[in-house]
Order: structure tokens, then sequence, then C-alpha cells
């Protein structure tokens, strides 16, 4: 059997994946870079975001105040290093991309335009009208085309990472058209594959979101750090989850209650529709303790009111929000106002790297949202996940290649052994048993039990129950039986693996969420409603074991920003 | 909440280790007033028959992993709501003009293949560093290329060409449109590079201008006008050519 190898293989094709490839293929001459991705790369959900990205470009901004910005939103949860680092190369990378083609729009005079986003004090956030996120991805993949040194593996599915002496030194990964398990060996590994918004049940994110790279890191011993933080989007139609760009806030939207007021002028005075994600999420949840929301047949609902912007402003700085609200609601925001509730968006936390993008395993490197690199600590502002993806996705594909130039591929003859020995693991798990449990019922009661337990308000009794259910999940999941036992595109079996990697990370963040007991940025605990940095100023830091995950701690980096009140 | 109603589905399969060619299995799904295709999909493989296999992703439009024939027509089947098929029967199919992997799933190398040819990212004869900031580019330069790099790749437009579906040397409306978008962008000067895949007899040349693959996109791209603008584009430089042979660089 011969093994493919690759001085850097990246696990997964997004935004932070694709500009990681490009970045460790320029890092020096002759580095060998492998893609592999289980949709084709331009699927990825990079795809769907809307609204923009971040860096500072025009005279009234700085990057101490973008710093700042980020810092004060993150309630000071991140490292404040890697935040001043992250917006300085900011600049570069969206410049980067501009010269890559990406179409941003533009002012008059031909630079690229900026708009006002939650959180951010000037405007800062460039876009490619609402389709920031397509337009970025589909620029990074058909500019990774003409790199010869990148060899794409679309359509596989890495099941296991590979360890010898410590170190990463591959994956085993399905041909999802084949149905073979294969060893793919590689000096560096990186894991790209975004979050995890999928062990939720109602969520912006895409199918193909289920933490597949960070569970990947926590088998082989990787911690998951800041796991309990997770933002919900407060503009995410019902039932569906479908994302309503917070652009459309930032153009000037507006967010009504049932009896027609503007009530976010109770939560965040100064900010309005501007005040950050996790802030204008709680406040929906008290507008619906007190009977202010509209009910239909998917729950609760307030209205984003769209109306005075006209038709011109929706149709050139919103196109997709229109597109999308026609199509799936009926709605046309010029006349009507949208349904929206607060849905799953974003996992602030992931794999554990440092500000290189390096996590403590040897060989595996991580960036993008799979990754805690710790930008966004406890809650991220909108539009600096984009850019989160190219500047940390560079500084990982760097320091990957880097890595490579100084180290030996592992012996491919105990590879085979590992790749023959995957393929039966998953056979007989998966083919082998009469299980009688389907991966849907496991899957929808994960779901509710997260929403129950972990969801917007938190509580030291619903995450024990949550905790404790995971385990029951968990325990089903031995007695799955799946319908297929082909071979060919095979979406079943790929289902059932997906449902042990949401389980893997769906218990590692509702047994950091319970150890938490403070409320700071998205994680909101109604049974300790202050921040205490005394005891929680600190990292988490979620260990697989044979039982219930370790949780340990490690400090928050802080460099010149205090930790003050957070109020907007 | 909505009433629920029973809507039959007849979806094309085929298992290669099965079976020597497909054959055709019916569903009844009750489904809700919101559901689109994708969604009764989904239910049937969740609680149904767990073999079925398709791709999808984002179901919001924009992944464009989720085109398939719909009662004959490419759609993407996140998009297309059950309700406006209903009482009828639906047919649901892998997109026309492509190898079928398995069941709806089809095989689109060879559309990677041909959006690699048209070298779809910016050429440059000399790239300003990125310290010396962007390219300017008005918004009207923008708006020449812009429609066109609205393509999400769904593979609608191939399913829907009946040129594609009998010359598969044809680059087709997609990769035509994506190279045409990279030609009409400012800041860039790989025109004549992309001319050999674009201009060539399996480029534009082979199209009949049926407009098909225009009114099936879902994004309003028009690859149609985009090949129509390239052939005006090829002839003027050809003729252009004759006058002055030397003195047309790009």
């Amino acid at each position: 059997m011969n093994i493919p190898k690759h001085d850097v293989l990246l696990v997964g094709g997004g935004g932070a994946g694709l500009r990681a490839a490009i970045a460790a293929s320029e890092t020096y001459r002759g580095a060998d870079i492998g893609v592999v991705s289980k949709v084709y790369p331009m699927r990825s959900h990079t795809v769907s975001a809307e609204g923009g990205t971040a860096a500072v470009m025009r005279e009234d901004d700085n990057l101490d105040l973008h710093a700042y910005d980020t810092i004060k939103g993150s309630d000071y949860l991140g490292d404040q290093d890697v935040v001043e680092a992250f917006v300085k190369e900011a600049v570069d990378e969206v410049i980067q991309l501009e010269h890559w083609g990406c179409p941003w729009s533009r002012d008059e005079d031909g630079r690229v335009s900026v708009r006002a986003f939650g959180g951010m004090s000037v405007k800062r956030t460039l876009y490619a009208a609402d389709k920031t996120g397509f337009h970025m991805l589909h620029a990074l993949f058909q500019t990774s085309l003409k790199y010869d040194a990148i060899t794409r593996y679309d359509e596989w599915f890495v099941t296991s990472l590979l360890v010898e002496d410590g170190r990463v030194c591959g994956v085993t990964a399905l041909n999802i058209r084949s149905g073979n398990i294969h060893a793919i060996s590689a000096k560096s590994v990186i894991i790209c594959t975004g979050g995890a918004g999928k062990i939720f049940p109602f969520t912006t994110n895409a199918a193909i979101k289920n933490g597949d790279g960070m569970a990947l890191a926590y088998r082989i011993g990787c911690p998951l750090k800041d796991l309990e933080f997770v933002q919900y989007h407060p503009t995410g139609l019902p039932g569906t989850g479908i994302l309503m760009t917070e652009a459309s806030r930032g153009e000037g939207g507006h967010l009504v209650n049932s009896k027609g007021e503007r009530y976010l002028s109770e939560y965040v005075p100064g900010k309005m529709e501007l005040g950050p994600r996790d802030i204008l999420s709680r406040s929906f949840i008290h507008e619906q303790r007190q009977g202010n929301v509209f009910e239909g047949p998917d729950g609760s609902y307030v209205h984003l009111d769209l109306r005075h912007l006209g038709e011109k402003v929706i149709d050139e700085k919103l196109p997709f929000v229109r597109e999308l609200t026609r199509n799936y609601v009926g709605i046309d925001p010029v006349i009507e106002p949208i349904p929206v509730r607060p849905v799953v968006h974003y996992c602030m936390g992931g794999v554990h790297t440092d500000i290189h993008g390096a996590t403590p395993i040897s060989g595996l490197y991580a960036a993008g949202e799979a990754a805690c690199v710790s930008l966004n600590g406890a809650n991220r502002l909108g539009s600096n996940s984009l850019t989160e993806c190219l500047v940390f996705g560079a500084r990982a594909g760097q320091v990957a290649a880097q890595h490579a130039a100084d180290t030996d591929f592992a012996d491919s003859a105990s590879m085979v052994k590992m790749a023959q020995d995957e393929q039966k693991r998953i056979e007989t798990q998966f083919f082998g048993n009469n299980g009688k449990e389907r991966v849907a019922n496991i899957r929808d009661d994960l779901r509710q039990t997260m929403e129950e337990g972990a969801g917007i308000f938190r509580t030291e009794d619903a995450l024990k129950t949550t905790c404790d259910t995971i385990r029951t999940l968990k325990e089903r999941y031995e007695n799955i039986g799946i319908d297929d036992h082909s071979r060919v595109f095979n979406t079943d079996l790929v289902n059932a693996l997906e449902l042990g990697y949401m389980l893997d990370v769906a218990e590692g963040l509702a047994h950091s969420a319970l150890l938490r007991r403070e409320s700071r940025g998205s994680h909101a605990r109604s049974d300790y409603e202050e921040r205490d940095d005394e005891n929680f100023l600190k990292h988490s830091l979620a260990y697989q074991t044979d039982g219930d995950p370790r949780i340990e701690y490690m400090p928050v980096t802080l460099t010149r920003w205090e930790p003050e009140e957070r109020t907007y | 909440m909505s009433d629920l109603r029973t809507i039959k589905i007849t979806v094309l399969r085929y298992r290669p280790e099965e079976e020597d060619e497909p054959t055709e299995q019916t569903y009844e799904v009750e489904f809700r007033d919101d559901w689109v295709v994708l969604d009764a999909l989904n239910h049937i493989k969740d609680h149904i028959d767990g073999t079925l296999s398709f791709r999808w992703s984002c179901r919001m439009g924009v992944c464009g992993s989720c085109g398939m024939m719909v009662n004959g027509e490419p759609k993407l089947t996140c998009a297309a709501m059950l309700r406006d098929y209903y009482p009828n029967e639906m047919h649901v199919e892998p997109l026309v003009n492509f190898p079928i992997v398995r069941d709806l799933v089809t095989d689109m190398t060879d559309f990677m293949d041909k959006l690699k040819a048209v070298k779809p990212w910016i050429i440059r004869e000399e790239e300003k560093p990125v310290s010396e900031g962007e390219y300017l580019q008005t918004p009207d330069q923008l708006k020449d290329y812009k429609q066109f790099s609205q393509c999400i790749n769904c593979m609608l437009c191939y399913a829907a060409c009946p040129v594609y579906g009998l010359e598969h040397d044809f680059v087709g409306p997609a990769a035509i449109a994506l190279g045409h978008r990279y030609n009409l962008d400012s800041r860039d000067e790989g025109n004549q590079q992309r001319q050999h895949v674009i201009a060539s007899k399996e480029g534009i040349w082979e199209c009949t201008y049926v407009g098909e693959c225009s009114v099936v996109c879902p994004k309003h791209v028009d690859p149609a006008e985009a090949i129509q603008q390239t052939k005006v584009a090829t002839t003027t430089n050809r003729l252009k050519s004759l006058v002055m042979p030397w003195g047309n660089k790009k």
C-alpha cells in the first residue's frame, strides 16, 4: 500500500484551511501541502458568513482601538498579546485578499468600503455586500488552484489523528467515494474544521459543523480550551436558524418587541442595535420573560425592522437578506419586518493553541473556529472571525511548514497497519453489530439537552442534568445501528462518525460550563450572575479521560488593558 | 403549528455495489408548510431509510451542494418548497449530464478540472506588494464583473445545458462565466492566458445560445450573457488583430 505524504496536511478547506495551505506553500520552496476536506472546499461553512471582515483601514481608526474593542467584547478573556498581533496583521491580510480578487464593496474613490458592526467603536468592517464569507471563500479557493504544491483530497473524511512517539504524524481518512480508509502521512497537521454549532438544535451553522477537528484533537490528549463559551447570534430566522446578518443592524436596522418598542434601550442604551451579540441575545430572553415577544410555530420572536432603510439600501447592501427572507419565510423586508430570535452561531472555544496556532502536541496545529487561540475570549465581536481565519490561518500555515522543514516523516510501514486497524474498528463498530439506536434519535436528544442545559442561561442543576444525559447518550452510541452497510458514498456512516465527534465536544463543553461558576461574555449563569475575576479570569482546558473530562485552568495574558466593568 | 400534509416522493436510487442500473423508490413524507425538498430528503434519511445518499450543507442556498433534478428541472433542493409541488407526486433525481456516483450524488470532477483550466485567479504581470495597499476599484468597475462572481458552483447550469449534455469537452456555463469574471476585473491582466481555453473550439464557440443556463441559475449569474460578451470581445479582438497584428498585446 502506497501512503501519500505531505509536509503539511490541512484537515478542513474553509477560510482558515485554505489560507493556511497557501501560507504553508509560500513558506519554503518545495513544501508539499495536502488539503483533506469532507466537502469540496468551496462548500465549507465560511461560505455562509455574511456581514464582513474587520481590520483597521481608515484614518479615524487605530490598532489600539480595534484591540480594545475586541478585548472588551471578549469580557477580558481574550489573550491580549494575541489580540495585538491580530489587529496588526489583520490589515495586511485583508489587503492580501483584495489582491487575490475578493470583490470587496467599494467607495466612490475606489477604496474598499467599511461598515459599522456590533461592539466596534468605528466603521472598520470590510464587506462584499452581505455575502462576504462566500466571496472570501471562493477567492481563496480559486486562488489556491494556482498552487501546484497543494494536493486536494475532496470528500475525504478524517477519522483519526495518527500519533507516534508523542507526535502527530498523519491521519486516517475515509475516502467517502470509495469507502476505503487510507493513512496519509504528514509532518505537520493543521486542524481547520470549523465549529460545532450543530450540537445545538437551532443554529446558523451548516450541517457539516459537528466539531470534527476538536474531537480529533481531544481524543489524542490535546485540551479543548474555553469550550463553555458559545455565541448566540441575536438575529436568526425562527426554526431554520438562517442567519440575518448583523450588517442589517450595522446599516441601521431596528430590533422591535411585540409592544413596538426598540427594547434595547433598556439593556445597551449607548449602542442599541450595535451592542455585542451576547448582551443582545440575553436581552431577548429578558423580553421573552416579560411577555414582550411574538409567538409563532417555532417559538418566540421579535422583529428586525429594515423598512426605513428603503429598497435601494437593502438591495445594495443587504441583497442576500432580502433573497433569504423572500425564499424562506415569504417576507419582503422592504415592506415587512423580519421575525428573528437568537440562535447558536459560533464557538469561541476550541483546540487549544498558542499565539502561533501550535497545540501542546508536537506536529499538531489549529486555526479558525476549530481552534481557540484566545482571540475571542468569552464573546467574539462580529466580523472578527473571518479575519481570524486569515490571520491565524496564515500563522499556523507558516509555523507548520517550518516545523515540517525540520522534521522527518514517520515510518510508513507502521502507518499501513494503523489504517488497517482503523478500517477494522469502523467496520466492527458500525457494520458488525446489530445495534438498535438510530443516529438521528441520539443526535436529536443531544441537541435538546444542550439547549436545555447549555443554552443562553445556565444553572448548576440544568448543567448537571445535561452532563448526565450526555453520558447516557454516549452509552447509547455504543449500541448504534446504521441502515447502510455499503461502501460507496455512505453518508449514513459519515453521519454516525460525526455524531461521535459531536458527543465528545458536547461533553467537554457541558463540563467546562458546569465548573465555571460565574457569568462572563456568552456564558451566563443564573446562579452566579456576576463576573468573578478573582476566581475565573482564566481559561478552562478540557482533557478527555476514561470518565468525565478533567478540567484544568491557565492564566489569561494581560498586556495593557486592565479588566473593567463591561457596559455599553 | 402548520397542518401536516403527506406527499409522495419518488427518488432515483443507484447503489453501484448492488445494481447495474438505477432504480426508483417511492417514499411518503408528512411535511410542514415551510419545508423544502431537502427537508423531505433528510426526513427520509433520518427516520425512514438511512441508505439514501445525497449532498447538502448550508440549507440557505449558498454552499451549492444540494442541486438535483426536481420533476425534471435542475433545482437547489434547499430552495424548492414542497408546497409548490403538492398535491402532485414528485420525482427527485441526480443532476443530469453528470455520471452518478450513488443515489442523488453526481461526479463533479469534470467541472473541477474545467474550473482550474480557466485560471480563475487574478493574473498580473507585476504584483503590487501588500504593503502598498489595495488596488483601487470604483463601484462601476466592480459592477462590470460582480454579477459573474456570484456563481456558487452548484452545477445547475451544466444540467440545463443541452450542449454539455452532448459534448462533454464543452467548458460549460459556470467555468466560462468565472473565467469571464476575472477578465472583466480591473485588477486582472490575464485575459490572454485564459483565451486559449475560453475562446477555443470547446469554449464559447460550442455554445448555441439556448440560454437555459441563465434560466436555471439560482444566483442570476447569467452565464449565457458571459458567453455572449466573450464572443463579441473575442471577435472584436480578432478583427482588430487583422488591422494591427502586432499591436494587440492585452
